[in-house]
C-alpha cells in the first residue's frame, strides 16, 4: 500500500522553530541567526555589532560550536549575557537546541539576539532557527567562488556580510564575480562590505540592522 | 555528515506514516532532494540502513528523485537546469543576466508500506 504523504523531513525542526520565534515576539525580541563558514570573523561580527549598538539595545548571544567555549568565553569577557551550546559534533544549529539554551538567557532583559551557528556553509541553512533574519557572513580570504559553490546557504541570506574587506587587494578578490554569484541566487539581498578590523561598512550592516530592531525604549514614533 | 540528522528526522517521518497507515512495516519511501540541498543521496542510504535496524523500515528501499536548479536567463529567457558550482553565464547566450531558483526541496513524497510483518510473506 502507498501512502501520498508530502511531508517536509524537518517538519518536526521548523515546528519548534516557530515555537522559538513566539517566544521571541512575546518578548520583543529581534533575532539574528548568524552563518558563516570556520573563520569568516562570526564572533569579531557580533562583538564589533555590539559594540556600536545605540543605547537602549541590549544584547545576548548564544554561542553554537562543535566543542570548546572559546567564543562564548570572549563575549562573556564583556559582560554580554552568552549561553554555549556545544553540538557534540553535529555540524548546525537546530531549533530544539535553540530552545534549550533559552532558559538560560534573560530574556525578558534583552532586545536583541545574536545565534552563532556552527561555522559551514552547508546544513546551517537547512535548519531554521526561528531567527527573524538570516546573516550569512562570506571573508575575502576565502575567495569570491563561494556563492558559486555553497548557493544553498547565500539563497537563505535576507543579509549578506562581505568580511575581511580590507584584505581584497592582496587577496586579488574579485568582488564583482562575488557580487554575482550572490545575485545568481538571491537577486534583492543587501550586500555590505565591512572590515571588522578597521571599522570600515560597520555603520552601513548597522543600518540595516536597525531597519529590523524594535525602537530602543522610550523612542516615541 | 550532515545527512546523519536530516535521515534520523526521515526516518521518523516514514514512521510515524506507517503508525498513521496501521501498518507493520515500511517497504519504500520516495524523497525528493533539491540539487541545492547538498544532500547526497548515497550518504542518505548509508545512514537510513544503520539507523533503521530494529525498527519497522529496517530494509526498506529509498526512491530518490533529484528536484534540479534552474538557471533562467532574463536576456534570452533560456532555461536550463545547473548544479554547483554554477555559472554566472548563460549557456545559450553568453550573457550575465542569469538567475536560479528552485533545487531547494527536501521532502517525502509517499511510503510504501504493508500490514505483514517482518517475518511473514
Amino acid at each position: 500500500m502507498k501512502v501520498p504523504v508530502v511531508s517536509e523531513i524537518l517538519k518536526a525542526n521548523d515546528q519548534v522553530a516557530l515555537e522559538n520565534r513566539a517566544t521571541f515576539d512575546a518578548h520583543g525580541l529581534t533575532v539574528v541567526n548568524v552563518m558563516a563558514s570556520p573563520g569568516a570573523g562570526k564572533t569579531s561580527v557580533i562583538l564589533g555589532t555590539i559594540e556600536r549598538l545605540p543605547a537602549g539595545i541590549r544584547p545576548g548571544v548564544i554561542e553554537g560550536d562543535i566543542a570548546s567555549s572559546i567564543d562564548a568565553d570572549r563575549i562573556a569577557a564583556r559582560d554580554i549575557a552568552v549561553v554555549q551550546i556545544n553540538t557534540g559534533g553535529n555540524c548546525h544549529l537546530d531549533a530544539p537546541m535553540i530552545r534549550s539554551a533559552l532558559a538560560h538567557l534573560p530574556l525578558a532583559q534583552l532586545e536583541l539576539l545574536f545565534i552563532e551557528n556552527v561555522g559551514n556553509l552547508i546544513c546551517p541553512a537547512n535548519y531554521r532557527l526561528g531567527a527573524d533574519l538570516a546573516l550569512v557572513i562570506a571573508s575575502v580570504p576565502e575567495g569570491h567562488d563561494k556563492p558559486y559553490k555553497y548557493p544553498g546557504m547565500f539563497t537563505a541570506a535576507d543579509i549578506v556580510l562581505l568580511n575581511k574587506w580590507d584584505m581584497a587587494g592582496p587577496c586579488e578578490f574579485d568582488v564583482e564575480a562575488f557580487e554575482r554569484g550572490v545575485r545568481l541566487v538571491n537577486p534583492e539581498v543587501p550586500i555590505v562590505r565591512l572590515s571588522c578590523r578597521t571599522g570600515e561598512g560597520m555603520s552601513a550592516w548597522l543600518e540595516q540592522l536597525g531597519t529590523r530592531l524594535p525602537a530602543p525604549a522610550g523612542t516615541v514614533r | 555528515m550532515h545527512e546523519l540528522a536530516a535521515t534520523t528526522a526521515l526516518l521518523q517521518v516514514a514512521l510515524d506514516t506507517a503508525i498513521e497507515a496501521g501498518a507493520r512495516r515500511v517497504l519504500a519511501i520516495d524523497v525528493v532532494i533539491g540539487d541545492l540541498t547538498s544532500m547526497v543521496d548515497d550518504s542518505v542510504q548509508f545512514y537510513f540502513d544503520l539507523l533503521s535496524r530494529d525498527t519497522a523500515a529496517a530494509g526498506a528501499v529509498l526512491r530518490f528523485r533529484r528536484e534540479p536548479a534552474m538557471a533562467e536567463c532574463r536576456d534570452c529567457s533560456a532555461r536550463e537546469p545547473v548544479r554547483p558550482p554554477l555559472s554566472p553565464v548563460c549557456g545559450q547566450c553568453g550573457s550575465l543576466a542569469v538567475q536560479v531558483t528552485g533545487g531547494q526541496q527536501f521532502h517525502v513524497e509517499s511510503v510504501e508500506v504493508s500490514d505483514e510483518g517482518a517475518g511473514s510473506k
